[in-house]
């Protein structure tokens, strides 16, 4: 990787091979995290907590997805609420038009979005940078107008929205409905992840880093750039949609002022603070977007937006990394101390 | 596994068991009763949460007088930022965190849509809400929402009827915000026009995001229109009202009551250029000189001054808060220390001819088991270059 | 054929609404090769402050005039406090900031001038429509205005050593540094100048649309389209484009796709250009350097 001059990239910094019994701690870890993760709130969390951190759960699948598109190939997107938006409609569509169980309409929903995002990967690829900022800022403040549309009213139940249904949990789980979509939205967005992880890792990973770094060098090197790029958009906004496929079963209702130009902006938001280029970011960034806004009113009630935007710059600022760098950020400083 | 299973079946027992036993009467304890509301405090609509600060002011004063029933009112009252999502999450936040009795005054159309299957499918009351919908009036798919404010389609209505009445050959140009509000008008048009409705009538709308509605307004006086109805919230309805004053076209215009404020709306848009322009009301207006001595008034300043020294007592919102906290007041008062949520629906569905302080004189709160618009009537009133003068009798919107 | 005049006129007048936003754009593109996503808000502020000198009792031209200083000093103090730290930074880091100040001025206006409409004056208030309503006195001084903004800022680019160093700056940094150019500054001034026009902008559009926290919101959208459709670094072209989206919106509002799909119109403008070319229709092509 050339010297970036770019300072969210250093984010990247090569993590070292761990050794093969690294491996298997690593594994261990992760999964007594998960179990944890799972369990505890199940245990202890009133039903509400576990809506929240449901809804957590689906915005950092969502991060996740800006995040590799925008984060990890460095493509700029705006616009991603749209991809959300699709998702939902997809779900809520499916569900209460054709009877499709719930679990069924995730992958079409992801598949549908998948292919938009691959067909969106084109004329992005001749944008480039702030043009594809702009023009997916413009999709982001369309959505709502387009999902009110006439033409399509019949299934996406016009201004006024659809309802679905959350599903009941199978009887052998002896778990109640909030316990249970949260195991469920867990199960998956864990899934997402370790995908991630493990693709970003791997040879394709690498080439889209680079190609976020030093587009001409990697074409050089003989990468098809374009191909990377288009099919890097198409899983992003695949991911994204099925986050919004999940918010859709978890709030149980779409309508077009739910996908507002604010919850593109939430989600940018909750990518730079989470870390951008940066695996387990999202995460931080979807309890960021659930949590602070909760937070802010209880600070500054008429106004909780400008501590949001305050928020946002003085992350770019100093946690250019986000609260992911957080723990490497005072790394840095100790050994620093420790040396001078 | 089948240990953990296990072990999380019976914790998911434990918690589920006390909220069964407390179910009987939610939000009440011998000394409390508590309500749960969400008001837009920030964002765009923002200028509306004086109907919350309000709310919580007249609620004071209540408890200053005693509460009801022997207990003491605890108004919670969060944030949604008009956000659907945000508002299901502040619902949920309220019913299962919070615990409260009902739900009350919970404001705009796309947010209470968004919880209104919940409620009623955790039968919680959702009473009086802060839109003006028509659907909250559906007591058979649900029965735990009801309405307040007389509905846009209502209002619609009246104005179809008394445009037949003075121009029975009339050619009508409605333009409509594109969103449940505006749609509500067009269906109080086609209530009464009917099969008419296609030959008379040329719709257009315009969106939020739009930054002018010239090109609609252009459009819909090349149709030769004479009469305009304009569904518009209070930037498009100034904005209508101005462009149709400067092309020099002279409709019989009808406004929207969303958009009569003297101060946000007429004064903008420049006093002289909305002469004639018709709408409606039901609440006594504050800037009226009429009402100067009327001792309703005075109490609802000394009110005010005493609970909201900082509030603008030209500002409507605060009048809404005052009539619909009174409302409530005779439903809890009605409910005679039963506040079990099936009560509280009943006495709500049982509202005979009440009077409040600050509604128009003639005009009364009525409700039972099959009418959830408690108030249904309203007065026509023109705008003089100054202020609104009220003409004609209280009307009452059509049947259907 | 009345209704179509009556629509193109209509258009036309919405079009200079555009194009004085789209020159904003422009303008700071050419300076600091960014667009500024808060240019929107930041205009808007702007007039608030407008409004709020005239309202202390200052007749409108020193009102206008003190804004347009106001603005021109807010331009440049966000440019060296908040965007110098972010020079050597990605394009993503310098959206971020953008994304950040829309948020904050939004709604910091929100909150200090509360979110009803106000009315503001224009000086060309006339009392009778012109050409028999076609037109009303204020669109037509409007329009004027802008394009007397466009003739100072095609003045200053072309004809002096200030405009084309600024221009330079924005080109190749490190060789204007070369030859002497304080490009840090250069930067400033672009921002400065970018507030201040503005400025103007939000001060002309403010009587059509009335003023309020997310006035620019649509427009902005609009103005991005005719900009990029005249071509991004061409101050001529972008209100060019400004009045041509105008006129598409409207006589496509009216004719063609409905009312309700105008702004995805807008969109469907950003997308073409791009693609077919992104130069713009009055655009230098640049050839990317390797």
């Amino acid at each position: 990787m050339s010297t970036s001059q770019n300072p969210l990239a250093a984010t990247l910094a090569p993590v070292a091979t761990p050794a093969r019994d690294g491996v298997m701690l690593r594994i261990l870890i992760v999964l007594g995290g998960f179990v944890a993760i799972a369990a505890v709130p199940i245990a202890f969390a009133s039903s509400y907590q576990l809506f929240q951190l449901t809804l957590a759960a689906t915005y950092a699948i969502a991060i996740l997805g800006l995040n590799i598109v925008t984060g990890f190939n460095g493509q700029i997107s705006l616009g991603h609420g749209a991809f959300y938006a699709v998702g939902a409609y997809t779900t809520a569509i499916l569900m209460t038009h054709f009877d499709v169980p719930y679990w069924a309409t995730l992958p079409i929903a992801a598949a549908i979005c998948g292919v938009i995002g691959f067909g969106i990967g084109f004329p992005a690829l001749r944008l480039g940078g702030l043009y594809l900022a702009l023009t997916t800022f413009a999709v982001a403040v369309a959505v709502p107008q387009i999902l009110k549309y006439k033409g399509v009213e019949d299934w996406t139940g016009g201004v006024q929205g659809t309802f679905l249904v959350k599903p009941d949990a199978p009887e052998f789980t002896g778990l109640d409905n909030d316990q249970y979509l949260y195991l469920f939205v867990l199960v998956i967005a864990a899934l997402l992840f370790l995908m991630a992880a493990n693709l970003l890792h791997s040879r394709i990973g690498r080439a889209m880093r680079s190609i976020r770094d030093n587009p001409i060098a990697a074409e050089a090197m003989g990468m098809d750039i374009a191909r990377i790029k288009t099919r890097t958009f198409a899983l992003s906004a695949a991911i994204t949609g099925l986050a919004g496929a999940l918010s859709a079963i978890a709030v149980e209702f779409v309508a077009p002022d739910s996908f507002s130009v604010e919850l593109s902006i939430n989600l940018f938001v909750g990518m730079v603070v989470g870390g951008v280029g940066s695996i387990v970011g999202p995460i931080f960034g979807g309890l960021f977007v659930v949590f602070v806004p909760n937070l802010a009113e209880s600070i500054a009630r008429a106004a909780p937006g400008v501590i949001y935007g305050v928020i946002l710059i003085l992350f770019l600022y100093l946690l250019p990394q986000g609260f992911a760098g957080f723990p490497r950020r005072i790394g840095a400083l100790l050994r620093q101390r420790s040396q001078g | 596994m089948i240990h953990r299973r296990a072990m999380l079946g019976a914790s998911a027992a434990l918690l589920a068991a006390p909220r069964l036993a407390r179910a009987v009467t939610v939000g009440v304890t011998a000394t409390e009763l508590k309500i749960g509301n969400f008001m837009p405090y920030s964002g765009p609509a923002s200028a509306y949460g004086v109907i919350g600060r309000g709310d919580a002011a007249f609620f004071k004063m209540m408890n200053d007088q005693g509460g009801v029933g022997g207990r003491q009112i605890n108004y919670i009252s969060y944030d949604d930022g008009y956000s659907p999502p945000r508002s299901v999450e502040q619902t949920r936040r309220l019913v299962e965190q919070d615990r409260v009795a009902f739900l009350y005054h919970t404001l705009g159309t796309p947010s209470n849509s968004a919880i209104v299957r919940y409620v009623n499918q955790r039968r919680v009351p959702h009473l009086f809400l802060a839109t003006g919908a028509d659907k909250w009036g559906n007591y058979q798919d649900t029965p735990w929402t009801i309405g307040w404010q007389p509905s846009y389609r209502t209002e619609a209505q009246i104005y179809a009827k008394h445009m037949l009445e003075q121009k029975p050959n009339a050619k009508v140009a409605l333009l409509h915000q594109n969103d449940d509000f505006g749609k509500d008008y067009l269906i109080g048009v086609k209530d009464v026009l009917g099969s008419r409705f296609d030959s008379m009538v040329t719709v257009a709308t315009y969106e939020v995001t739009d930054p002018t509605i010239d090109s609609q307004i252009v459009s819909l006086r090349g149709t030769g229109a004479d009469v305009l109805v304009t569904a518009a919230t209070p930037k498009f309805a100034a904005q209508t009202i101005r462009k149709v004053h400067d092309i020099g076209w002279q409709p019989m215009h009808f406004l929207s009551n969303v958009s009569i404020s003297v101060a946000a709306v007429m004064r903008p848009a420049g006093a002289e250029r909305g002469v004639g322009i018709i709408t409606s009301a039901y609440q006594k207006d504050v800037t009226d000189p009429a009402w100067a001595d009327d001792p309703h008034f005075r109490e609802w300043r000394a009110f005010m001054t005493k609970y909201l020294p900082d509030g603008d007592q030209t500002d409507s919102g605060y009048v809404t808060a005052y009539n619909c906290s009174t409302t409530l007041m005779h439903v809890l008062r009605q409910c005679d220390g039963d506040f079990s949520r099936e009560n509280i629906m009943r006495q709500v569905a049982n509202l005979q001819n009440i009077e409040i302080p600050l509604l128009l004189p003639g005009i009364k709160v009525n409700t039972s088991p099959t009418n959830f618009h408690p108030i249904r009537q309203m007065q026509l009133q023109k705008w003089s270059g100054e202020h609104w003068e009220r003409f004609g009798d209280v009307i009452e919107g059509a049947n259907v | 054929m009345q209704g179509l005049a009556h629509q193109l006129v209509a258009g036309i007048a919405t079009g200079g609404i555009y194009a004085s936003v789209a020159l904003a754009l422009v303008m700071i593109y050419q300076s600091t090769h960014h667009l500024n996503f808060a240019q929107g808000e930041m205009a808007t502020f702007s007039t608030y402050i407008a409004l709020t000198l005239i309202n202390v009792g200052l007749p409108y031209w020193i009102a206008f005039v003190l804004t347009i200083l106001i603005s021109f000093a807010m331009g440049v103090f966000i440019e060296r406090v908040m965007l110098k730290p972010m020079h050597n930074a990605s394009v993503l880091a310098n959206v971020g900031v953008f994304i950040g100040l829309l948020l904050v001025f939004r709604n910091a206006m929100g909150w200090i001038f509360d979110y009803t409409i106000k009315a503001f004056p224009s000086p060309f208030e006339s009392d009778h429509p012109l050409l028999g309503g076609l037109i009303s006195g204020h669109e037509l001084g409007s329009t004027a205005v802008t394009l007397g903004v466009l003739g100072i800022v095609y003045v200053f680019f072309r004809f002096t050593k200030l405009g084309l160093a600024m221009r330079a700056a924005a080109f190749n940094a490190s060789s204007s540094r070369l030859v002497g150019i304080r490009v840090g500054w250069m930067l400033a001034l672009g921002w400065g100048l970018a507030a201040a026009i503005g400025a103007i902008a939000g001060m002309m559009i403010a009587p059509v649309v009335f003023l309020e926290p997310n006035m620019m919101l649509g427009i902005l959208l609009y103005a991005f389209a005719g900009a990029l459709l005249g071509g991004i670094d061409n101050p001529g072209g972008a209100v060019i484009g400004g009045f041509a989206v105008g006129i598409i919106e409207n006589l496509g509002g009216a004719y063609l796709v409905g009312t309700e799909l105008k702004l995805t119109l807008a969109l469907g403008i950003i997308i073409c250009v791009l693609l077919v070319k992104p130069s713009g229709l009055f655009g230098r092509v640049v050839q990317s350097r390797v």
